[in-house]
């Protein structure tokens, strides 16, 4: 395998050192590294453009309202979306899903109504859902998952009845890294008349993200996963149905004209953002898609899935290691288990060499209880990894091995 | 041996290692008196205390559960530490062990003996993982309080 990412060099938090070990970084499915291009982004902000957007008729208000909004255009084309209204920031795909479920959603459903999501699916996918049919009186049904780690389909399909009102599910799995075949799954919820609303925080880091080509009503996904900043995310939904969704918040901003007796909403996408937003976090965001653009999404998965296969093919070779998410398809992410060791005793093992994993449920308790384990050891890839990277997690599991042997 | 490997055995020492693959009173006790469970949401760690207290003496302790190395080493060296001791005794020995973990320090007027348990040091360096080898002992306290919430490490 080519050995040089030229990548690596544009992440500053990538060269340092960790007990005395250089920092192996294999836990970009929980947040991502920044490269210099955003830091600088929000440092230059911070320093030179900030203001309040939307309000003042100063200078620094228009300086930092366009760059806010350009942020919003960049992210529009990004995933190509149809207009810049459809593209709603918030502060991660958590309030992105939770807007759905409160604002399209709760207005709708019906006592006897049903919420489809997956076993796959990540809490942020599935306690919205919870609270909104506890709300309404609607019932969650999960579509089943195999030993492999992939969806049923046919049971999905089964599951996809006439008192279904939504289908949330993950694009690609935190927990397993199962890539799930959504051109198949939205065209039957297209057929039977079901709105899709696709968990795409684990997606848009990895690979191109084409709403339109998807065909999916929403997309929800988070700054942090892909090289941004903290505390800023997108939903983008299609203009109909945005237009018919109250306000989820009140405040500033998402007003035209305020009166005790009556409050007109601001036009798309402002209805949904109330308050003053995090403006620098979304300022690096759009720093973050130029630098994932400059480079070329396409180019990213390409080099992705080569180094996916590696870890599989180093991490089947070790004695001892069993492979907890096997699917069709996989992205970036491989979670596993190391004979009897408990995943926190090897996390702090590898820690100590300076090789950094996730360890536990991984907010995916429902995924750990299909195969029966408390938690796994999870490695994740990002566009800065390269072969060096497993072949130091691999020394780090034979050190373990040593340390319970 | 590397440096770094003497570091690590110093979190996993012999007889962490040794109590974790194969723990002391591991099992229910059908006629418990007491009895508590200690969860760690962070990693999964689980377990259930069950206590045997005859005129204010545990005359039997015992623990069931699954987690890391770290917990059930610590579970398991608690029922040995606290069997046959007096309740009051247990207590002291809960905030002792309790403080030491959780600061590395040691109370000069301490009555009891870490003994043991001077073994879990290797704690104080990882803050992640205090909580897990401070798990039992949450659930010990909770069992003797006779509290019907499950002690978390939260
Ligand atoms: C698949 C998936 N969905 C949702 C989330 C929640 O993202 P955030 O915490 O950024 O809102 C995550 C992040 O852990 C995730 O991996």
């Amino acid at each position: 395998m080519n050995t040089a990412n030229a990548w690596r060099a544009d992440f500053p938090a990538l060269s340092q050192e960790i007990n005395g070990q250089p920092l192996t970084y294999l836990d970009s499915a929980a947040s991502a590294q920044q490269p210099q291009a955003v830091i600088d982004a929000v440092a230059r902000y911070q320093r030179e453009d900030h203001a309040n957007v939307h309000r003042g008729v100063h200078t620094l208000s228009h300086r930092a309202t366009d760059l806010y909004e350009g942020a919003r255009d960049k992210l529009a084309k990004f995933i190509n979306a149809g207009s810049r209204s459809e593209l709603v920031l918030t502060s991660g795909t958590t309030e992105s899903i939770n807007l759905v479920a409160q604002s399209y959603c709760r207005p709708l459903l019906q006592l006897g109504d049903q919420v489809l999501i997956t076993w796959l699916e990540h809490h942020s996918n599935i306690v919205p859902w919870q609270l909104v049919c506890e709300q309404t009186g609607a019932e969650l049904i999960v579509a089943p998952i195999n030993d492999d780690g992939d969806v049923l389909l046919d049971e999905l399909f089964d599951l996809m009845g006439e008192r279904v009102r939504m289908l949330a599910i993950g694009h690609v799995s935190n927990a397993l890294g199962t890539v799930n075949p959504l051109d198949k799954i939205i065209q039957q919820a297209r057929e039977k008349g079901i709105p899709v609303l696709v968990d795409g925080a684990q997606g848009v880091p990895h690979m191109p993200v084409d709403v339109a080509a998807l065909d999916c009503d929403f997309y929800a996904f988070s700054g942090h996963k892909m090289f941004g900043p903290t505390g800023t995310g997108v939903l983008w939904g299609r203009e109909a149905l945005l237009e018919q969704m109250p306000p989820y918040k009140g405040g500033g901003d998402m007003i035209l004209e305020v009166s005790f007796d009556n409050t007109v909403f601001n036009e798309l996408p402002y209805k949904f953002e109330a308050g003053t937003p995090n403006i620098s976090g979304t300022i690096g965001l759009g720093a973050a898609v130029d630098y994932l653009q400059n480079i070329g999404m396409q180019r990213i998965h390409e080099h992705e899935s080569a180094l996916h296969s590696y870890m599989v093919e180093k991490l089947s070779a070790v004695d001892g290691i069993r492979r907890v998410g096997q699917a069709t398809s996989q992205a970036s992410v491989q979670s596993f288990m190391l004979d009897d060791i408990h995943p926190h005793d090897l996390g702090t093992i590898l820690d100590h060499q300076g090789v950094a994993i996730r360890t536990g449920h991984h907010c995916a308790m429902p995924v750990m209880q299909s195969f029966g384990l408390p938690g796994t050891a999870r490695a994740s890839l990002g566009l800065y990894n390269q072969p060096e990277d497993v072949d130091r997690l691999v020394a780090a599991l034979e050190k373990a091995k040593q340390i319970f042997a | 041996m590397s440096e770094d490997a003497t570091e690590m055995q110093d979190l996993y020492r012999e007889l962490i290692l040794d109590h974790a693959r194969q723990p002391r009173n591991f099992k229910r006790l059908a006629d418990a008196t007491h009895s508590a469970e200690g969860i760690n949401p962070l990693c999964g760690d689980k377990l259930h205390l069950y206590l045997v207290v005859d005129q204010d003496k545990i005359t039997e302790i015992s623990f069931q559960g699954s987690g890391c190395a770290i917990s059930m080493a610590s579970a398991s060296l608690l029922t040995e530490t606290v069997a046959e001791r007096s309740v009051a005794d247990a207590v002291a020995c809960v905030t002792t062990v309790t403080r030491r973990l959780t600061t590395g320090k040691e109370e000069a007027s301490a009555t009891f003996d870490l003994g043991k348990l001077r073994a879990l040091d290797g704690v104080t360096q990882y803050p992640s993982r205090v909580k897990c080898a401070t798990l039992a002992w949450h659930a010990l306290r909770a069992a003797l309080n006779q509290a019907g919430a499950p002690a978390t490490t939260e």
